[in-house]
């Protein structure tokens, strides 16, 4: 048993859906994005959602986010409610793009959520050195956003979500739009920076190797109405190096993701 | 090279042909009163003596390039600039009133846009006002604006350049109220994950996002605004500027002064519109744009 999953037993959950629903009123009528999902997500997990298109998945990193207001059901992150936890900063989020600014350069980018929770100069700059150090950016600094390659820019936005310490990443496809061998060096990076700073991450993708392949735990998702199908634990050892992609272990993980999202008619049309 | 061949050569062909356009124009149009004068004095000249005598008459319906070429060096180039015949002083009232509108006018429009797109009832109310103000012609509002002024008092530079006021705030108040809106839903997104203010949006967001667009609308007020002192000149018996010239060039026949006073005002603008570009493009590219 990993620290993580030993902590996660622990009972110290970081979030914690309880028959959570979300329906969107559109032109067309109710559309129903979340239905009966209960989950509980413990302090170190790297959780993984997946699933296909209108699952669902994103929609739940937003109600964690405060982004999205749940219709039924009860959600709290680190006990509070998700409001309490925005305003009180406790998640970084990564969006499907980088999201950068392109008027500011990388080391102004990552000192925006520093700038906005009042953090002094001299501790700013004492931060942005670390992040950038943590996600290999040193050096970048002074670039502006169109400098950079897709994958370096979603460096910068992974370090900016990490500049404030919040204890909680929610990643929404982050690496959706990059090609597959970028792919997989920023998934090493991530484990590793993972290992290093014992955050809670939920991670949204459409891969499934990729899910297998970072998570503790992958929640299989489904569409129409968006919900869960299936928790699956991850049996693979914290120290994950890529070849571990070839194990039979680590394919009849993927496989039994795969089986999930037949389950639940993911591959119909 | 590449310069001279992207951008100065076509200018170039496209001078080359209006100035082509405006010969024959002055040749055709001139002819008729030609004939008449020839005709009293019974004369009987030849194709190019006629074509040559078209083209330099003292008082013509249109002016040859090379007269208003003449008369515009003249008066810009060979009088003292305090002199009330030179151009380069007419300009210079022109402008003084032009830049002075362009300011308030910009001002006024960023402060519109920015109640428009942070309180709702402005947004439901403004617009439909802001557009019918323009609407309205100026020619018929500049002579009220300035008696109206003139009777509490006010008589002037202020009066000249609210008018261009009136017709450049309008660009800047479309142009910034898109510009403070344009920040993409996923920046507007982030920034409330940092649960931040909506003064930390404005400042951090909304005006970095909306410079662009800032610079593009102050092209076209700037323009504007010299119209707009033009035509404040023009019915108010000023006695100085582009507009006040125009007006008196053209009580006395003197065509060619008009034109040479046209000119000297689409150079004021091209001026104009040329230096807000480049603040803009300084600006852009110290807000680290990609040099273009």
């Amino acid at each position: 048993m990993t620290v993580a999953e030993a902590k996660a037993q622990a009972g110290t959950s970081v979030v914690d859906a309880k028959n959570l629903g979300l329906t969107f009123r559109t032109n067309d009528g109710p559309v129903q994005a979340l239905t009966d999902v209960n989950l509980t997500i413990g302090k170190g997990e790297f959780v993984s959602f997946i699933g296909p298109s209108g699952c669902g998945k994103t929609t739940f990193l937003r109600v964690i986010a405060d982004l999205e207001q749940p219709t039924e059901g009860s959600i709290s992150i680190n006990g509070m409610t998700p409001q309490q936890a925005r305003e009180k900063r406790a998640y970084g989020y990564v969006f499907q793009a980088a999201a950068l600014f392109p008027w500011r350069n990388i080391a102004k980018n990552v000192a925006l959520p520093l700038e906005i929770m009042g953090v002094t100069a001299a501790e700013q700059k004492q931060r942005i050195a670390r992040v950038m150090d943590l996600v290999n950016l040193t050096g970048f600094e002074n670039k502006y956003p169109w400098q950079l390659s897709g994958g370096m820019q979603q460096r910068a936005s992974i370090a900016r979500a990490l500049a404030f310490d919040a204890d909680l990443l929610l990643m929404d496809e982050p690496f959706g739009a990059l090609d597959e061998i970028v792919r997989d060096h920023l998934n090493k990076q991530l484990l590793e920076l993972w290992a290093r700073t014992d955050k809670t991450i939920c991670f949204v993708t459409h891969s499934i190797p990729e899910a297998v392949y970072l998570s503790t735990r992958i929640v299989v998702m489904s569409p129409r109405p968006g919900r869960v199908t299936d928790v699956i634990e991850s049996t693979l050892p914290k120290e994950r190096p890529l070849d571990i992609r070839e194990t039979p272990e680590f394919l009849a993980i993927a496989h039994r993701v795969r089986e999930g999202l037949h389950a639940g008619h993911s591959y119909e049309d | 090279m590449n310069r001279v061949r992207d951008s100065i050569v076509p200018v170039l062909t496209i001078l080359v042909g209006l100035v082509v356009v405006w010969y024959v124009a002055a040749i055709l149009l001139n002819a008729p009163f030609q004939r008449d004068l020839d005709r009293r004095a019974g004369e009987t000249p030849g194709t190019v003596e006629f074509i040559g005598k078209t083209l330099s008459q003292p008082k013509p319906t249109m002016p040859a390039p090379h007269q208003v070429a003449q008369d515009f060096f003249k008066n810009t180039f060979l009088r003292k600039i305090t002199s009330n015949r030179s151009l380069v002083y007419h300009a210079w009232v022109t402008l003084s009133s032009t830049l002075l509108g362009f300011l308030f006018g910009t001002a006024l429009g960023i402060l519109i846009a920015v109640g428009i797109v942070h309180v709702l009832a402005l947004d439901r109310s403004l617009m439909p006002w802001i557009i019918a103000s323009q609407t309205v012609p100026i020619l018929a509002v500049a002579p009220m604006v300035i008696v109206v002024l003139a009777a509490i008092g006010i008589t002037g530079l202020i009066p000249k350049s609210l008018i261009s006021t009136y017709l450049s705030f309008f660009p800047v108040a479309v142009g910034m109220v898109k510009g403070l809106r344009s920040p993409e839903l996923m920046h507007l997104d982030l920034m409330h994950t940092y649960n931040a203010s909506q003064s930390q949006v404005f400042w951090k967001l909304r005006v970095p996002a909306s410079v662009p667009f800032l610079f593009a609308s102050m092209k076209v007020a700037v323009a504007a605004s010299l119209v707009g002192a033009i035509v404040a000149e023009l019915p108010t018996g000023a006695v100085a500027g582009i507009g006040s010239k125009l007006l008196q060039a053209s009580y006395y026949s003197q065509t060619i002064e008009m034109w040479s006073a046209l000119v000297a005002g689409s150079i004021v603008a091209a001026i104009l519109v040329t230096a807000v570009g480049i603040v803009g493009r300084l600006v852009d590219r110290s807000m680290g744009a990609r040099p273009a």
